[in-house]
């Protein structure tokens, strides 16, 4: 019993397994032949492998020290605080993971949400509102900056699933255009009077109150703070949505076989607006988080690429909420130490990027990595897969 | 049928109130509660073309009225033809064209509106989005979807422009942007065709993976060694004799570079080829029904594939348009979404190519209008300008415009004896 579950294990983590070391040595590849370097010694082999293996080495050796723990750090301080890039990574993950749920959740029901990114832009815009304009107690303030967030990409998500629901547009069409109205909506709204910080001509909003803050976890050398347990709260959430819930499963009904769940009686109008309201709460509360917990103004390129990592974050962790987590920290992880690894060995932070790619592209072809190793037979839980524009 | 055609005059119906509304709304808004104050002047004279008008000086509010007029007449026409149940598309057109003008009549009121240049940059914006609508329209017309248009216009201008600075040439840069694209579409292909990957996901996955190995080689090789990476030399302008010397078209469509007469030749080539020869036939059968083409002897996989191909090939021309077609260097993510506009170009033209050249021009249109106007110093944000383009795209996919219907088998792989 005992053996016939490790094995499944291990058949388990076999494919996301291999895929990181193909998607790893593939980075490690271009880092090293796009070091001029190590481009100068292709005359003499051994020297040439050398030196590329140093690039590749102290590539990712920085990579570790800006996510995980840099001993650098500790001289002259504590010990703990050689645990700052770890800090970075939960501080970088956060936002991921309530994005990545976002479009997680859509996935459940047979939805491709591209949408994060702008939901996360409203999420960010209702938050900062509220935590600047408005004067509220301690807690209060931090609760009503993070439901004005969640509400107004709720709505902004929920026009998706409207539009969906009524005329049978693409939910990819509809929240790409989407994102590119939010990012326009954000660089003008930062314009207005109600927004511009007095005194300032970029745009960049007032900071929000000192009340509306997310408390900080581990004092005020670290930026870690209490957004990641409601991140880990709403992924508890999703997972109790999922499974333990009647509406959970009329969204997992749908996402398996829309006719089929009309023809047992379920509204598939009503599932998809209701679900791309919850992702957009999801994205949205991403974004409260980070403005609230890390950058406490909001500014034109608040979203970095929050949203659209979160597609390969879902993508990563398989829709499920517990992977969306891992995926989350991972990729906030790399982000992390993919800057450190820019600043300290020149490697340009956008190679993160290219691995996050690699990652999923393997993950979603088990046949390709299947085939790359050539290994008979790979478990693997089927595949996820989007709707084509007629689905 | 009775119920298809229902269907159609519900939709011609959603169509019609809203063109009048608007006509309506643009003839009391711009025509008599806010009129504009002063002349407005529109330039038609660009280059050295030869002159009928050169300018055309109109009080604002005036020509408002007049635009607004025929943009209300037009929509009785609309509704005649609805009531007749005939298409309404021509004179939803005039409308459109009415609200327009009328529009730009207002909103230019005192100030010189350069109407050659105006279409001129138009059609130059559109350039990309006609490549980049094209490579989707053989795809999905195969029945493979292609989201990866982003990623094989940006890799085609990147590698183009890399190419044409190491060799100083442009037509290298032209060559190369082709095979570019088509190595895109090589892993589109091997991953959706060979492998079964969902085509949505890895389309995306494209896209990250293009946009972040340009990324790393800007900033690791085309920034610190500039000289030698990135100062592409660029095309010229051909003046085609006589033809360029037309008033107003002369110098919007016979002045221009070599990628933009490509674009000509390629837009004609695919529209001739996909309804006229054997191999659009056949393109069509696996895009709509390949069970039905593979029974008649047509290797579904193997065209699908080849038509990828060349997908990547023509959004390539499109890349090179970016750097040896137009500015010369390459910039980071200097296609900036266009791939995803054409994309939305390509479905507002309901997967023809026609109709996805005159969705492409309308977003350059767009596009260029806001810039013009923001230029000329125009009062309205030039931020809820620019999302005209995407406005109008929803607008147009939740069926305003009429039905719009993929490929029947698009985005779904191909497996002999499988559920499809």
């Amino acid at each position: 019993m005992m053996r016939n579950s490790l094995s499944k294990f291990g058949q388990g983590i076999k494919l996301p397994g291999l895929s990181f070391l193909l998607a790893f040595t593939l980075t490690g590849l271009i880092i090293a032949i796009s070091d001029a370097k190590v481009l100068a010694k292709i005359s003499s082999p051994f020297e040439f492998i050398k030196s590329a293996g140093a690039a590749v080495g102290n590539a990712y050796l920085a990579l570790f020290q800006g996510s995980v723990f840099d001993v650098n750090l500790t001289k002259g301080h504590s010990f703990l605080q050689g645990f700052y890039p770890l800090s970075e990574t939960i501080v970088t993950a956060t936002p991921l993971i309530l994005t990545g749920l976002s479009v997680a959740l859509a996935f459940k029901s047979g939805l491709f949400n591209i949408g994060a990114q702008g939901q996360f832009i409203f999420g960010a815009i209702g938050a900062s509102y509220v935590g600047f304009h408005f004067q509220l107690p301690i807690g209060i303030h931090i609760l009503a900056a993070a439901f004005a967030g969640a509400l107004c990409a709720a709505i902004w998500g929920g026009i998706v699933g409207l539009l969906k629901a009524k005329t049978g547009a693409h939910e990819v069409i509809l929240t790409i255009m989407m994102n590119y109205i939010a990012s326009y909506f954000i660089l003008w709204i930062l314009k207005t009077k109600q927004f511009l910080r007095p005194g300032r001509i970029d745009p960049i909003a007032p900071e929000v109150n000192e009340n509306a803050r997310l408390p900080l976890l581990a004092g005020d050398n670290f930026r870690i703070n209490i957004g990641i347990f409601i991140a880990l709260g709403a992924a508890l959430f999703v997972w109790w949505l999922l499974t333990k819930t009647t509406v959970g499963f009329k969204f997992r009904a749908v996402g398996a076989n829309s006719q089929a769940a009309r023809t047992a009686g379920i509204s598939v109008p009503f599932v998809i607006t209701s679900t791309m309201m919850i992702c957009g709460a999801l994205a949205g509360l991403g974004g409260a988080v980070h403005v609230l917990g890390s950058e406490h103004a909001l500014n034109a390129d608040i979203a970095g690429s929050f949203g659209f990592d979160a597609i390969t974050v879902a993508l990563l962790g398989r829709a499920q909420p517990l992977g969306t987590v891992f995926a989350a920290l991972l990729f906030g992880a790399l982000h992390a130490g993919g800057r450190t690894m820019q600043s300290s060995t020149g490697v340009p932070l956008d190679i993160v990027l290219v691995t996050q790619a690699l990652i999923v592209l393997f993950i979603a072809a088990p046949t390709f990595v299947r085939y790359i190793f050539r290994l008979k037979k790979l478990n693997s839980s089927a595949s996820l897969t989007s709707k084509g524009w007629n689905g | 049928m009775s119920e298809i055609r229902s269907n159609i005059q519900k939709r011609r119906l959603r169509g019609v109130s809203v063109i009048s509304a608007l006509s309506v709304l643009s003839l009391i808004f711009f025509g008599f509660v806010s009129p504009g104050k002063d002349k407005t002047t529109f330039g038609f004279v660009l280059n050295n073309e030869w002159v009928i008008l050169k300018e055309w000086v109109i009080a604002a509010a005036t020509g408002a009225r007049i635009f607004s007029l025929i943009s209300v007449i037009a929509s009785l026409f609309a509704i005649l033809a609805y009531r007749k149940r005939a298409q309404i598309i021509v004179p939803v057109a005039f409308a459109t064209f009415g609200i327009f003008m009328s529009f730009i009549t207002w909103a230019a009121s005192g100030k010189f509106i350069p109407f050659t240049g105006l279409l001129q940059g138009a059609l130059l914006l559109a350039v990309p989005l006609v490549f980049g609508s094209m490579s989707g329209l053989i795809c999905e017309r195969s029945g493979v979807i292609n989201i990866a248009i982003e990623g094989q216009l940006l890799a085609s201008a990147f590698v183009s422009g890399v190419v044409a600075s190491l060799t100083h040439k442009t037509i290298w840069g032209l060559i190369a942007a082709p095979i570019a694209g088509a190595a895109i579409s090589f892993l589109l292909a091997t991953f959706s065709i060979k492998f079964s990957v969902d085509q949505v996901i890895l389309g995306f996955v494209l896209n990250v993976l293009v946009i972040g190995l340009t990324d790393f080689l800007y900033k690791k090789l085309l920034v610190p060694y500039q000289a030698t990476w990135n100062t592409a030399p660029t095309f010229g302008h051909i003046d085609i004799p006589i033809l360029s010397k037309l008033p107003i078209l002369g110098p919007i469509l016979f002045s221009q570079s070599v990628v933009v007469y490509l674009m000509f030749a390629i837009v004609a080539t695919i529209t001739f080829a996909l309804f006229k020869t054997k191999w659009g036939l056949r393109t069509r059968a696996i895009g709509e029904h390949p069970t039905a083409a593979d029974t008649v002897g047509i290797d579904v996989n193997k065209l699908r594939f080849k038509n990828v191909m060349i997908a990547g090939l023509i959004a390539g021309v499109g890349g090179a348009y970016y750097t040896v077609g137009s500015v010369g260097a390459f910039g980071k993510e200097m296609t900036a979404g266009a791939g995803f506009i054409a994309l939305a170009a390509l479905i507002f033209g309901k997967w023809s190519p026609l109709g996805a050249v005159f969705a492409a021009l309308l977003f350059g249109f767009a596009d260029n209008l806001q810039s013009t106007l923001t230029i000329i110093g125009v009062s309205i944000p030039s931020e809820f300008m620019l999302m005209v383009p995407y406005i109008a795209t929803i607008i147009a996919v939740t069926g305003l415009v009429g039905r719009v219907r993929a490929p029947a088998a698009d985005g779904v792989p191909y497996q002999r004896g499988g559920a499809h």
